[in-house]
């Protein structure tokens, strides 16, 4: 290859490496809350793992100490819905929820920091009801008393600064924070006097003067209200507190969609009133599956206990053409079908134009409700912020004195090539986090260490090719001659003692778990960036050096 | 230009007996204790509850103690962590764990409040809570010992192929070598077997493998150059040759340890204390293990009946190997050519 061939690889390789770890703003679609938003968030080159950021990493496993589960792998499926949707509300900001193994759910919080109160959501069972949507615009009479509250709140909330949109999600207790947000600013200025005119209309907006009247419009079915996703941080703080459910008519609840709904470039939240008293529960059903039906397109078909087809009949038909919501754990889960005749055992709810992943979705929210999985924590490990932050701070002190002590001993001993050997250990450092940030891999404190060693571990490369040009010197070589044959001599060594311990970082990484596989991940990028580094790099300086000397070369510093 | 340990001609591997008592004596007094008491399991392998306290005040450590003894748990093992202002409770008895099942925090949570009784809410501060299940130990125990068994095979059938199979058998013997003087070393240390420290002593092997692979190296180089002497004198001059690498890469390494040791707290120290004795038994079994199985297996199966001998024999043999060789010697063990 020719030099300038070589120079180019290696600065467009330091370029991209620069360009992947400069942090930056990107555009994600992020779903939370069920709905997908765009969100512009900072994305930082290495993520930190739980134990360095703080942190809670949950295992979850189906409890079988009370009776055996059947269907295992159906029951981890339940669950794991039911906890992806706590774990939504949760609030947090990149959590993960994911299923090991056949039998065993693993969260992650990062930042939480109570764990009896994050065991205490993630191991509830889930409760599924069956709701109608309230008929009688129980919402709009009590507009003039919620705004009226809300603005009463405030003032109990006092006037601190705004804070910065705390999510909260319903069923969750909230901040005060959260209030003080909605009501820091220029909002509720006047008192609310949401009057009856502002009522039923066909417009979607309801007048008035209160953050309720402002922000909540009126949704394709009766007890459905749409709000703004920029309104709905403030809207959830509200509809979460007491005083607010309490301003409903008796027997009505307020609850969330889990969906989102997108009208001319804005997104809307679905908030619902429901009448209180569930038409039926969970318990009543045995059974739900998705189904492709030829003249309905995608179904769901869904059958009820004997006890429980009675009470549903009786129920359906008196509701005929009234919305049936499905709610899990007090979401609502998708819009709210009609109900078009008494239905008692058997049943089915047609999903229109949706997808049968849809379809699919649905039946497991009906039998996660039928079903509730009883979870048991298997295995908690929670990590203060604090500590977290320490533990990075002492990892970059010992890594900065190893970097120092390495620099120093290469220098002394191996002087002009020394120095070369430290700016292929300076690209090292570089390409090793790019790899690591290129393959998502998450920083953990073993990897932290292992990074640290593998600075010491990286100038192996160079030590074996310097002390093979030196015995090539001892025996008469010229300076050019001397260093291709030691290149070419420490080659075998240094591919095959790199490979077996890359095999056995491989068998780590498929076989190990958390914490020691992040540090699998740092082995791996280090030992094929030591490799380029220590030995493309360094040769390709030793070319340079040799091409500015002009072939009068007699003596190399080595 | 410095050079330390130049051209040096050191006979290292006459001293192979000495060096197997050592070693020998070393693995029987850390198996024998671990025989007795068992492998110190961290609550990662066994199932059971870490919780470690930040105090505003240095504490009394028997106060800890009595107060999480008096809220049931039994035989809490309380421990310093770093300054004298941390400490870290465990629960590991076998009525804690099962007691897991019904809710991994549990025991996390009744410790907790029982020291909240004993010196207040605002008298301490957990930094790091960990419960584990039983079950979760236990497989995690079956995959770190899974993970070993592959990563000897793979090095096996690896060496066999780039070197010949006597060189891997010799480099795999040499690792559990490792694996076995750092076991005894950790039971001396009284340091727990931790996930941390299982990728630790994997670290150790690759590093260890590194070592035998670089001597091996120059084994099957100087093989090639078919010079008529006996493996015995190959092997020593291999080390010889190499020894001034050795020397760097080890200095280097043990830097970087010693940082870690030293400067990156209290969490990783029982990683770096593995490190630091991975990095002498690494060397020390590149030398005095890989180097006298090979023989020995070079004796029990040779190439050629005199190119191989054990040291005790070895003054006679190559005696006999250096009068021979102007005669009609037989060719010195080639090593069958790789693929370069």
């Amino acid at each position: 290859m020719k030099l300038s061939y070589r120079i180019g690889l290696i600065l467009a390789l330091a370029a991209l490496a620069v360009w992947m770890l400069v942090p930056r703003n990107v555009h994600e679609r992020q779903l939370r809350n069920g709905i997908s938003r765009d969100t512009i968030i900072r994305r930082v080159p290495i993520k930190k793992g739980l134990d360095l950021q703080g942190g809670m990493h949950v295992a979850l496993e189906v409890d079988e100490s009370k009776g055996t589960v059947a269907n295992k792998s159906d029951a981890i499926d339940r669950a794991l819905k039911v906890v992806r949707n706590r774990v939504d509300q949760f609030g947090v900001s990149e959590p993960v929820v994911q299923k090991a193994g056949n039998d065993r759910i693993v969260v992650e919080l990062p930042g939480i920091d109570d764990p009896d109160r994050a065991r205490d959501l993630l191991q509830k069972s889930a409760y599924l009801e069956f709701q109608i949507t309230d008929k009688t615009d129980a919402l709009v009479r009590s507009l003039p008393k919620l705004d009226a509250i809300a603005k009463q709140l405030a003032g109990v909330v006092g006037t601190t600064k705004p804070a910065d949109g705390v999510a909260a999600g319903p069923g969750v207790t909230t901040s005060d924070k959260a209030l003080t947000g909605l009501f820091g600013g220029d909002t509720a200025k006047k008192s609310a006097t949401a009057t009856k005119d502002s009522a039923p209309s066909d417009t979607l907006a309801l007048a008035g003067q209160g953050i309720f009247s402002r922000s909540i419009q009126r949704g394709d079915m009766p007890g459905e209200y749409y709000v703004p996703q920029s309104a709905y941080d403030q809207i959830a703080a509200l509809v979460a507190r007491p005083e607010i459910q309490q301003a409903l008519p008796p027997r009505k609840v307020f609850r969330w969609s889990n969906d989102s709904l997108p009208i001319q470039g804005t997104t809307y939240r679905m908030l619902y009133v429901l009448d209180a008293d569930p038409m039926i529960t969970g318990e009543a059903i045995t059974d739900a599956k998705p189904q492709q039906d030829p003249t309905e397109g995608t179904v769901v078909t869904f059958t009820l206990s004997n006890e429980g087809g009675r009470v549903f009949k009786r129920q359906t038909s008196a509701h005929i053409k009234d919305y049936m919501a499905i709610v899990l754990d007090q979401l609502v889960m998708g819009r709210p079908p009609v109900i078009q005749g008494a239905i008692s055992t058997r049943g089915q709810i047609t999903m229109g134009r949706r997808d049968l992943q849809a379809a699919q979705d649905l039946a497991l929210v009906l039998r996660a409700g039928a079903l509730p999985v009883p979870l048991k924590v298997a295995e908690v490990r929670q990590v203060g912020a604090t500590m977290g932050a320490d533990s990075i701070h002492k990892g970059l002190i010992a890594g900065i004195i190893a970097v120092a002590l390495v620099v120093i001993i290469m220098l002394v001993y191996y002087r002009f090539s020394g120095f070369l050997a430290i700016v292929g250990l300076a690209l090292y450092v570089l390409y090793t986090l790019a790899t690591l940030s290129g393959f998502d891999a998450v920083l953990t404190l073993p990897g932290l260490a292992g990074f640290v060693l593998s600075i010491g571990i990286a100038v192996d490369a160079n030590v074996l090719i310097f002390e093979r040009i030196r015995e090539e010197l001892d025996r008469g070589k010229t300076v050019r001659t001397a260093i291709d044959e030691g290149f070419r001599h420490a080659m075998p060594a240094i591919i095959d003692s790199n490979v077996s311990t890359m095999l056995t970082a491989a068998v780590l990484y498929q076989w190990g778990s958390g914490p020691v596989r992040g540090f699998a991940v740092t082995l791996i990028a280090g030992i094929a960036a030591s490799m380029f580094t220590g030995i493309f790099v360094v040769r390709t300086l030793y070319l340079l050096w040799l091409q500015r000397k002009q072939g009068a070369v007699q003596t190399v510093s080595i | 230009m410095l050079r330390i340990f130049h051209d040096t001609r050191y006979d290292f591997i006459r001293w192979w007996k000495t060096a197997v008592v050592i070693t020998a004596v070393f693995v029987i007094a850390g198996l024998g204790s671990l025989a007795i008491k068992g492998i110190n399991y961290s609550i990662d392998f066994t199932g059971g509850t870490l919780i470690q306290l930040q105090f505003k005040q240095p504490p009394n450590v028997a106060d800890i103690r009595a107060a999480v003894e008096g809220s049931g748990v039994k035989n809490p093992e309380v421990q310093q962590f770093g300054s004298d202002r941390e400490f870290t409770v465990r629960a590991q008895d076998l009525r804690d764990v099962s007691a897991q099942g019904s809710g991994a925090e549990s025991v996390a949570t009744q410790i907790k409040n029982a020291l909240t009784r004993q010196f207040g809410d605002s008298a301490f501060t957990v930094k790091r809570t960990e419960a584990v299940g039983p079950r979760v130990g236990s497989e995690l125990r079956r995959g770190a010992a899974i993970a070993l068994g592959i990563s000897f095979l793979v090095t096996l059938v690896y060496l066999a192929i780039r070197f010949e199979w006597r060189f891997g058998v010799a480099a795999v013997i040499a690792t559990a070598h490792d694996v076995l003087t750092t076991l005894a070393f950790l039971k001396l240390m009284h340091l727990e077997v931790s996930l941390t420290v299982i990728a630790a002593i994997l670290t150790v092997l690759g590093y260890s493998l590194n070592d035998t692979i670089i001597i091996f190296d120059r084994v099957r180089e100087d093989l090639k150059k078919k010079r008529n002497e006996p493996l015995y004198d190959t092997l020593n001059r291999a080390i010889n040759e190499t020894l001034p690498r050795s020397v760097m890469t080890h200095a280097t390494t043990f830097l970087a340890t010693l940082a870690l040791l030293l400067f990156a707290g209290e969490v990783i120290r029982p990683f770096a204390w593995v490190m630091v004795f991975g990095i002498v038994t690494g060397t020390f079994s590149s030398i005095y293990v890989a180097g006298p199985v090979l023989l020995w297996i070079e004796r029990k199966w040779p190439r050629h009946a005199s190119t191989a001998s054990l040291p005790s024999a070895a003054a006679d043999r190559q005696r006999q190997a250096r009068e021979t060789r102007g005669r009609a010697a037989p060719a010195a063990a080639s090593v069958t050519p790789t693929k370069r």
